[in-house]
């Protein structure tokens, strides 16, 4: 969501601010997580460890961060071909943010096969993870729209984001490596 | 009761029923919720008025009286047309942000031969200007109905450039956040013919005033910050520095005729411009930049 939230402001300097352009964003996002349930649920399925699941984070903050480095010369490039904002914008947020929304929109499914024991549960796990994350999302609204954008720039904000995805990678992997211990 | 207390209660009962008979007075012309704002025209005597603001405490964007149609109504559009004194003769201007139309209107009306462009957003604004503000577009004053920081950008790949430029787009209520930030303001700033003068309705109030400030001053180096006693807006100036007070002086002489019938007191505001160009910055000079990359403006506003 905090991404979903900077990416209006990525877009308003080349496509403005009008509804179009969270018309469009709101549109790849919801589609690049709609696909992302698929493929993580997919992935799920062989042989599921701690170790890939972090591999999911890490890939997110790996694609996250051109944003930082390229989204101008990007938006350039479009707006310089397409006269339209509408599908200026279109474009751009699909070119920008589809990639690592996918690969974010992983994690549920996946942390669900994780979590889960047994049928009986599988209700109450999945209960619990969509509590988690919607939780997060609603306070990661909160933060970026209240504070974050009044203490850091854009890309500050995209990089502590992204170094937020690196640590989950590096928690993941040491609770994969005490597992491993743990059964050996 | 203290022997005061009948006579403030006496005002206040006048006053009260002076607000209620000037509300009984203003007739609703039109009302309408755009994608952008809610509109309301209202009709006091023969005084018509947009207005954007949804609070109680209303305040008018744009009046007309169609007994002096000419006449502005407002400090701030009287206040804009000091633009003339830096530039006297413009071939093309620039206004972005219509509201009534009366800036344009005024252009057109002064200068014929002009080639003026209007920048606004909202479409409904647009049909109202046309409908009730007496506006109307024609090859020499055009109207793009646009997302000004999209317009800005494409005019500047046609190497547009213009003598006048004058930025109004703020009506008050929610500040388009993308229009103010220092990209903006270059981008701004490469439309502008050589000697040409920008001048910019805006903020002062708020924190928001620091910040504008320092905006302004990390694209242009300095401006005016023009303000009158008699208006709670300022008005930021960006000329010709090299013109002497006398020589503003003899063109305020020159446009007082022309002038008179928009009821712009030129010859007033030229002593204020003038004391102005001298005025030391009377805002916070290290107050953070507003960039692209940080532009919470309308935070910055509500402190």
């Amino acid at each position: 969501m905090s991404l979903e939230l900077l990416g209006g402001r990525v877009l308003a300097p080349y496509f403005g601010s009008g509804i179009y352009v969270w018309g469009s964003i709101i549109t790849v996002f919801m589609l690049s997580l709609s696909l992302g349930y698929l493929i993580g649920g997919r992935w799920s399925v062989n042989n599921p460890n701690l170790f890939r699941f972090g591999s999911i984070f890490l890939g997110g903050a790996v694609l996250m961060y051109p944003l930082v480095l390229f989204a101008e010369p990007t938006m350039q490039w479009i707006f310089d071909r397409i006269e339209d904002p509408r599908t200026g914008s279109l474009l751009a947020s699909t070119v920008l943010f589809m990639v690592p929304t996918i690969i974010l929109g992983m994690i549920s499914p996946y942390s669900v096969r994780l979590l889960v024991e047994t049928v009986e549960r599988a209700g109450q796990v999945a209960g619990r993870l969509y509590f988690v994350s919607t939780l997060g999302s609603s306070l990661g609204t909160l933060a970026t729209s209240f504070f974050f954008v009044l203490w850091f720039e854009i890309n500050t904000i995209l990089v502590l984001l992204t170094g937020a995805l690196v640590v989950m990678f590096g928690v993941s992997l040491v609770c994969h490596r005490l597992q491993l211990d743990h059964r050996s | 009761m203290k022997p005061g207390t009948p006579a403030l209660l006496g005002l206040v009962t006048a006053c009260f029923l002076g607000l209620l008979a000037a509300n009984v007075d203003a007739r609703v012309l039109h009302e309408e919720r755009s994608l952008y704002s809610r509109i309301l025209v209202q009709q006091q005597g023969s005084t018509v008025c947009l207005q954007f603001s949804v609070r109680s405490q209303q305040r008018n964007q744009s009046c007309i009286n169609s007994r002096r149609p000419r006449e502005m109504v407002f400090a701030y559009t009287r206040m804009s047309m000091v633009s003339l004194l830096f530039t006297p003769d413009p071939r093309n201007i620039l206004v972005v942000g219509l509201g009534g139309g009366t800036l344009p209107t005024a252009f057109r009306d002064l200068y014929p031969a002009a080639h003026i462009d209007s920048v606004e957003i909202d479409p409904a604004v647009v049909r109202v200007a046309e409908r009730f503000f007496q506006f109307e577009a024609s090859d020499n004053l055009r109207v793009h109905t646009q997302d000004a920081r999209v317009w800005t950008k494409r005019a500047m790949r046609r190497e547009k450039r213009y003598d006048i430029i004058i930025l109004d787009a703020f009506n008050g209520e929610y500040i388009p956040e993308h229009l103010m930030t220092r990209e903006y303001l270059e981008e701004t700033k490469a439309l502008l013919a050589p000697g040409g003068t920008l001048l910019a309705n805006t903020f002062a109030i708020s924190d928001l005033y620091d910040h504008e400030s320092t905006t302004y001053t990390s694209v242009f180096g300095s401006f005016i910050n023009f303000r009158i006693p008699e208006s709670a807006n300022r008005v930021i100036i960006v000329g010709d520095r090299a013109l002497s007070d006398d020589e503003l002086r003899n063109r305020a002489d020159a446009l007082r005729a022309p002038l008179k019938p928009y009821a712009v007191p030129i010859e007033r505001f030229t002593d204020y411009v003038i004391k102005a160009r001298k005025a030391r910055p009377d805002w916070r000079t290290t107050a953070r930049v507003l960039t692209d990359q940080y532009a919470p403006a309308n935070l910055l506003r509500s402190r």
